[in-house]
């Protein structure tokens, strides 16, 4: 990385009496090579894997579902030749991206993001060259695998926002799945077993904001070890107790799917967003409450505060305690709201460690998206695409060893939150406790 | 409104930070509080505030007793506080910051920030200030960050407003226009209690001055009182203002910085095309206000800061680009500007501490074992000699007083063979009796022949200590002047102007 300084405005006028003039200091231009290098590295495994080791063959891209009202037509791609072209584009945009660089310029996103497109077609054409791929299906299968992990991933921005580090949203998944299975077998009712994963996700953070909140013990430490707990108790109730008799205790009605009419029949969009059970329309409320809750009510602007600066908040007159301990609750019940989808919406069983790391994923969808619901919720989808990627090649049968494909999710959550994200500033205060002399 | 504090008494442990303390602030009036460093200012004020609770005693606000149990209780019976560290969120607007606590909502519970905008618009308007309600705090100057912290109190109608060491992160030029503000608002007849350890200050906007030591009222003074006279109620015994120094017998330059500039992980330039010389035996003083890039530039020389350009030589010998170890091997001395984050490890004891920089090698390693004895024959020396009061050499410097920890610091950084000396903010925090023994040892230091240099933001430290000043604004050295010229002319340079004597002695 170099720097180069220039001065940009020599002549700023003074002011004597040094009223409020805005000081703003020179800036000097670093030049990053992050995003040129970066692309470069994936053009070249695109030429490799394109066209050096290419597959020749038709790839077929089916839009639609066998029930769509409007049938699109599949789209044929040749493999070979669509890795060309797909490849002559990268290079030019990381050519594109040099000469930015090279003027001291930053890429923007939307070309990072055209160029992953891209990138992203051409592995799929390449990959299921000679077959056809379900479009719709991996999208509808993207959105399954990401509802947990975006619920997990709001609790996260709720809590961390806070100042609470919120390491625990595995155990609050998976305490939401394990009783929402366990409530809703035995009642039938799979409403009251949504609520009882609310209050189960709850109770895991009333443990973690009552030693990191009241007790100071630290909070990362809290985390795992709730974590661990949760893990350990689910999978010993479950083998000891569920197992004796599974179809009184672990076999909970599935929530139907509720299609909303019309907007379901949009193509390729309907059937993935419209066709899905309450949890999902619950979810989508839930997105942009938080966002439009954080950003734009005396909610949100308090919690905020308590995150960034909690004395400034007490100054005020704000309960910091109080503000931290049911922020985290309410974090805990929106994650464990999200466990329920994994019982009650996808498998309908309860299985031992069945959330299967997606809290950890779900925490690094929060620092991805840096703390924003919007961002983490896109995050939290993009991990949820490259998990069920892994699931629709298998099943199309794809050159590339399964054992790699299993490792895709968390390549692709370490490139994104260490590679993409780099710096960035979280809550100020979060993870520091707030002692009162 | 009258404030009256009555046997206010506020214990820590064993530590009596307030004892029956009596106050009484009429409607109206510029109240000062002066007293040191650890006098028991701040806690009596946050007592007042609702953030202490008090041991004994009672706070009255026009003869009626108050309970406070916290913040909100204070400021709902018109107590508001301007703080020294500012309570403002950085990531925040300022109509956020001003809304805070007390937020108006419109249709369907979402803020109404274009009230709270107009609040600040009318509030400044009020007092003249020119602050925008949508620009985020963290870019503001400390200065105007203040008249926020002002506003947000006038926001929630203050009748009584307490000025925590307002000036302490101010220009002169900002201090006297912050007067101006303490002014008007005691004619709109609001009550203020002006904090300070300042004495030009006190006694040129006080009405009534009331003087603490350790805790206790030692006495009240008028306005007219002379300096020396609120020094030594202060200290309680007679003062030296001046530091006793020959004048300097400057060497050759031994230090030569050229063309430095240092830029921030931000991207900032923080240090602009810095160039100046230190001769051997000369004192040159660093002066500005917080935050003009005087930390980046130690640090740079110290080889802390990653992105430096420009040359530094010490002794003809480059010191850029070298690692902090090759630097603190060429000679260089340093104390940080915060001692108890850079400067000492609190868990330490003081022996540990006084090795920290010599963990490699003779004298106190010997085939990677710490030599004990050296180290501690080592220790029980440099306490002597640095008037270090503490129980023993193994006492973790943690439960020392500011003045101890930086005598322990000095101890460490003057006991090597030096060939140039950066003490950062040397003083600050520190006991009247603690500040002479420092300005004592950076004088040795220089007649010994070594080049040294002080940065300050105190100019009462500046004029003290300097042979030389060279003051800094927003990253560039505005001029290097020397050390007899008079305050307001430093004063000016603080704010950036230029002064033709500086090309001069440049």
């Amino acid at each position: 990385m170099s720097t180069v300084t220039q001065h940009n405005h020599p002549d700023t006028p003074e002011n004597a009496a040094g009223t409020a003039d805005v000081i703003a200091l020179e800036r000097a231009e670093i030049r990053s090579w992050k995003a040129p290098v970066a692309f470069a590295i994936f053009t070249v495994i695109g030429i490799l894997l394109f066209i050096v080791i290419g597959r020749d063959g038709i790839s077929t891209f089916r839009l639609s579902t066998g029930s769509d009202v409007i049938q699109l037509p599949t789209i044929p791609f040749p493999a070979r030749a669509t890795g060309v072209v797909i490849v002559i584009l990268l290079a030019a945009i990381t050519a594109w991206s040099f000469t930015l660089s090279r003027a001291a310029k930053a890429t923007p996103l939307w070309a990072i993001a055209v160029f992953g497109f891209l990138f992203v077609v051409g592995f799929l054409v390449w990959a299921s060259a000679g077959s056809t791929l379900p479009v719709a299906g991996l999208l509808i299968g993207t959105l399954g695998i990401s509802v947990p992990l975006i619920f997990g991933a709001l609790g996260g921005v709720i809590s961390e926002r806070v100042g609470v580090v919120n390491v625990a949203i595995e155990g609050q998944l998976l305490a939401g799945a394990f009783v929402s299975a366990v409530v809703a077998s035995i009642t039938q009712m799979p409403l009251l077993g949504l609520l009882a994963a609310m209050v189960a996700g709850m109770l895991v953070s009333f443990v973690l904001a009552a030693f990191s909140i009241r007790y100071l013990v630290d909070q990362v430490i809290v985390g795992v070890v709730l974590n661990v707990l949760v893990t350990g108790l689910t999978g010993f109730l479950f083998s000891q107790v569920l197992s004796a008799n599974p179809t009184l205790l672990n076999s909970p009605p599935r929530l139907e799917r509720i299609n909303i009419p019309v907007l379901s029949e949009i193509p390729v969009l309907g059937p993935v967003l419209f066709r899905q059970t309450i949890i999902v329309y619950v979810m989508y409320f839930t997105i942009a409450a938080v966002y439009i809750g954080l950003f734009h009510t005396r909610w949100g602007l308090r919690l905020r505060s308590v995150g960034e600066h909690p004395q400034a908040a007490d100054t005020v007159g704000i309960n910091v305690t109080g503000t931290r301990f049911w922020n985290v609750s309410l974090a805990g019940a929106i994650a464990g709201f999200g466990g329920a989808y994994l019982t009650l919406g996808a498998v309908g069983a309860f299985n031992k460690e069945m959330t299967a790391g997606a809290g950890f994923i779900a925490l690094a969808a929060v620092i991805f998206g840096r703390w924003d619901p919007i961002r983490a919720t896109l995050a939290a989808l993009l991990f949820g695409f490259a998990t069920n990627l892994q699931n629709v090649l298998s099943i199309i049968g794809s050159p590339v060893p399964s054992e790699f494909m299993l490792m895709l999710p968390y390549i692709v959550t370490i490139v994104a939150v260490a590679g993409l994200v780099g710096r960035v500033r979280g809550p100020a205060a979060a993870g520091k406790p707030y002692i009162k002399s | 409104m009258k404030l009256e504090l009555r046997e206010i008494t506020k214990r820590f442990g064993a530590l009596v930070a307030n004892d029956h303390i009596n106050l009484v602030v009429q409607p109206g009036e510029i109240h000062a509080l002066l007293g040191e460093n650890g006098a028991g200012k701040s806690t009596l004020m946050n007592v007042l505030y609702g953030l202490y609770q008090a041991d004994e005693g009672q706070i009255l606000l026009d003869d009626v007793a108050q309970k406070f149990s916290g913040p909100g209780d204070a400021m709902a019976s018109g107590i508001g506080m301007v703080h020294q560290h500012f309570m403002l969120i950085p990531v925040f607007t300022v109509a956020e910051n001003v809304m805070l606590g007390h937020e108006e909502t419109s249709f369907g519970g979402r803020l109404d920030l274009a009230a709270a905008r107009a609040m600040v618009r009318e509030i400044s308007a009020r007092f003249g200030f020119d602050v925008d309600p949508d620009a985020l705090v963290e870019d503001l100057p400390v200065g105007v960050q203040q008249r926020v912290e002002i506003i947000k109190a006038l926001s929630r109608d203050a009748k009584v407003l307490v000025f925590d060491e307002p000036t302490a992160v101010l220009t002169p030029q900002e201090t006297d226009e912050l007067i101006v503000i303490m002014r008007q608002l005691k004619e709109a007849g609001t009550s203020i209690v002006f904090i300070t350890h300042k004495l030009r200050e006190v006694r040129e906007v006080a009405d009534r001055i009331t003087v603490i030591r350790l805790g206790k009222v030692v006495g009240e003074a008028e306005p007219t009182a002379t300096n020396a006279e609120l020094a030594s109620l202060m200290v309680g015994r007679a003062v030296e203002l001046t530091v006793d120094k020959a004048p300097a017998a400057p060497g050759p330059a031994a230090l030569t910085v050229d063309g430095l500039s240092v830029v921030d992980p931000r991207g900032q330039i923080v240090v602009n095309n810095v160039s100046f010389e230190v001769r051997a035996g000369e004192i040159l003083a660093i002066a500005g206000v917080q935050g003009n890039g005087q930390t980046e530039l130690t640090e740079a020389l110290l080889g802390l800061q990653e992105r430096v350009t420009g040359r530094i030589e010490l002794d003809g010998k480059p010191l850029t680009g070298l690692s902090v170890r090759r630097v603190l091997d060429a000679g260089v001395g340093f104390v940080p500007e915060d001692r108890t984050e850079d400067g000492l490890v609190a868990t330490f004891t003081i022996s540990e501490n006084l090795m920290l920089d010599r963990s490699i090698g003779e004298p106190f390693v010997k085939a990677g074992t710490l030599q004990l004895a050296t180290l501690a024959e080592f220790a029980e020396q440099k306490v002597t000699e640095f008037d270090v009061r503490a129980q023993g050499i193994t006492t973790p410097v943690g439960r020392l007083s500011g003045g101890n920890q930086q005598k322990v610091v000095l101890a460490r950084e003057l006991s090597r063979d030096l060939r140039l000396f950066v003490a950062a903010q040397p003083t600050r925090g520190l006991d009247v009796g603690s500040i002479e023994f420092v300005h004592t040892r950076i004088v040795q230091t220089r007649d010994a022949g070594t080049p040294v240099i002080v940065v300050s933001t105190e100019l009462d430290e500046v004029v003290a200590l300097a042979d030389r000043i060279a003051v800094m604004y927003r990253g560039e050295i505005v001029g290097i002047v020397p050390g007899n010229t008079p305050r307001d002319i430093l004063g000016l340079m603080m704010a950036g102007e230029h002064h033709p004597e500086a090309q001069v002695s440049a």
